[in-house]
């Protein structure tokens, strides 16, 4: 059905392959971790009406933006025997840090009603609707049992779009934060209940520091809780 | 037996529950009653009465709910739960039309019913009821009508029970709609130790009334009952400030409290989904994709999101000081100019349900308490 509605001029990963096609919409996954990447995104950028970004990743850095504050070359002289041959930038950066995006979609993985809604509104020609409530939302229209207020379960729901439709909580456990921070968070009234949960400043830095760590609501709290950590 | 009989309460052991029950079942309705899930009460599809919450009790407190258990014999020793009969009639996610583009470009537009199934909820307490009846004026009584809560309301049949165990966050007391249920049952029972004294509230309530195996209940049994009553009221700590509270709340919109309470919410919503009051819901269209038919969805908002205070590309109350306020001034103020009384039934669940522990009870009373004037 979706195709026939859009052509489709470049997805590697199902057969078409034009990296440098002129587009209406292009969908960008991952992030920036290459010198190659960094030039390739501004020429996607040139070439497309909409820019969108797909996932954590291409939003928000992924998890693999822990490394923007460690040491990139230290880490692979750990695992790799001869890191020499990677070829990497010190980070690893969201998309709209180095052009403009036009739409991002949250999530990891994001689900295939986000992109179907998108186009939609696209072809329709209208601004697609940005969820920006809270994950409790989607819980409490569930009828999910709070695992935060039954539980003292350390759950990111509150701080956190909603979107997955509360996948983990629907399983009794805590939300891990996978859409990003919701609009209006406020992550450090939720560090403090964390803490009177018995939470140590480090494991409620890695509730914020996870995939979504370089958004900066999130990498902002996880930094606190960290010097919390060492006062 | 005549109507006058029926009208006066009566006795039934407690063997006899399921009588009740199969009497509801056998008279069409779908039976709702509460039951254990995920470590808490919430009403579920209820066929046999060992399914209740027997010996179940639980502990509330500022953001949180913890169930025990006793070797006890009682079904209804505990405070309500996270669900109310909201979610029951004013649905949190539905389909209220539909359109669809025929070949020439007309839309047609198509109401969507719901399915309704008469049904009948256990364990109703008075909180509860008070605030059915807060959301009867809402969606039946204004100009327009809620067709949707209308065919379910008229499908659902109470069975309240007199609340024995009030939760430390309850103060139902306080603002006059419990613990006792007064009305708006269709029947209503008091559980003592060896079975429940039974009362019919309504016409429909009557009929299922006089088939259950009731016996005269004693002036024993009576009074034990009253004692229960007095001593659930008793043991409520919580409470609103009583004198002119709506109008000191709107003389202090600019009190610091407000930016106090501000830092501690999440501005996450739970406190007014729970809220068996609330009514603030959202409309969106959720387009096919090939673009010929949409479904207009409705789903519970809450003052706390941006969309909710979203207008002509502003968002008007764009922090959490604003939302709080706009909640609990709503709630306790302008809800009495809007509707005539206020939109609080003091079921605690705002108090239980908050991830942040805010109490609006400490709120309301700090910001316009009794004292201090
Ligand atoms: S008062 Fe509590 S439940 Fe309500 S929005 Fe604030 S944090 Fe959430
Ligand atoms: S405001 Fe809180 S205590 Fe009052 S009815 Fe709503 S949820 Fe219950």
């Amino acid at each position: 059905m979706l195709a026939e509605l859009v052509d489709i001029v470049h997805f590697a990963e199902a057969g078409p392959v034009e990296p440098d096609a002129r587009v209406d919409i292009a969908f960008v996954e991952g992030s920036i971790t290459t010198a190659g990447e960094l030039q390739r995104i501004q020429r996607v950028r040139a070439n497309s009406r909409y820019l969108i970004t797909i996932g954590a990743c291409a939003t928000a850095g992924g998890i693999q933006a822990l490394r923007n504050n460690a040491n990139v070359r230290d880490w692979m002289a750990a695992i790799y025997a001869q890191s020499e041959f990677i070829d990497t930038l010190e980070t690893s950066t969201a998309i709209a840090e180095h052009v403009r995006v036009d739409f991002e979609l949250w999530g990891c993985p994001i689900s295939s009603q986000q992109i179907v809604a998108v186009i939609r509104a696209l072809l329709f020609g209208v601004v697609p609707l940005q969820e920006q409530d809270s994950l409790c939302f989607e819980c409490k229209r569930q009828g999910n049992v709070c695992v935060l207020v039954t539980g003292q379960q350390a759950c990111m729901g509150p701080v956190t779009k909603a979107g997955c439709g509360a996948l983990c909580p629907k399983f009794g456990r805590a939300c891990y934060a996978c859409y990003g921070p919701k609009e209006n968070a406020n992550p450090d009234s939720l560090s403090q209940r964390f803490q009177g949960f018995g939470l140590l400043p480090d494991e409620i830095a890695h509730k914020f520091l996870s995939i979504n760590n370089s958004a900066p609501v999130f990498a902002e709290a996880g930094k606190k809780a960290k010097e919390n950590g060492h006062d | 037996m005549g109507k006058d009989a029926v009208a006066q309460t009566q006795f039934l052991q407690r063997k006899d529950l399921q009588t009740l029950l199969d009497t509801l079942i056998a008279a069409g309705y779908h039976c709702l009653g509460p039951q254990v899930r995920d470590g808490a009460i919430v009403y579920d599809v209820l066929a046999d009465v060992s399914h209740l919450p027997v010996a179940v009790h639980d502990q509330q407190a500022p953001g949180k709910y913890h169930l025990h258990y006793s070797q006890g014999l009682r079904s209804f020793a505990w405070a309500n739960g996270p669900l109310a009969l909201k979610p029951l009639l004013f649905s949190a996610r539905e389909v209220l039309w539909s359109a669809e583009r025929d070949d020439e470009g007309k839309i047609q537009f198509v109401q969507v019913k719901p399915a309704v199934q008469k049904t009948a909820v256990i364990g109703v307490r008075s909180c509860d009821l008070a605030a059915m009846r807060i959301q009867d004026q809402v969606f039946l009584e204004q100009q327009y009508k809620d067709e949707n809560y209308q065919a379910r309301r008229e499908a659902l049949f109470t069975v309240a029970v007199n609340c024995s165990h009030p939760a430390d966050t309850c103060f139902c007391a306080s603002t006059g709609d419990g613990p006792t249920a007064k009305s708006g049952y269709d029947l209503l029972l008091t559980e003592l130790d060896d079975g429940f004294l039974v009362a019919a509230g309504s016409e429909v309530g009557k009929q299922i009334f006089i088939q259950l195996p009731l016996e005269q209940a004693s002036d024993q049994q009576h009074f034990i009952a009253g004692e229960q009553a007095l001593h659930a009221e008793q043991t409520q700590t919580r409470k609103l400030p009583q004198a002119g509270l709506a109008e000191k709340l709107l003389a202090n919109l600019d009190h610091p409290r407000w930016q106090e309470v501000a830092e501690r919410c999440l501005s996450c919503g739970n406190c007014t989904m729970v809220c068996p009051t609330c009514f603030c819901h959202k409309e969106t269209e959720q387009p096919q994709l090939d673009g010929r038919s949409t479904e207009h969805l409705r789903e519970w908002d809450s003052c706390f999101t941006q969309g909710h205070s979203y207008i002509h590309g502003t968002v008007i109350r764009d922090d959490t000081e604003k939302r709080y306020r706009q909640w609990l001034s709503h709630k306790l103020a302008t809800w009495l100019q809007q509707f005539g009384n206020s939109g609080c039934v003091g079921c605690g669940r705002c108090i239980s349900w908050c991830p942040a522990a805010i109490d609006l009870t400490e709120e309301a009373n700090a910001i316009a308490g009794d004292e201090g004037d």
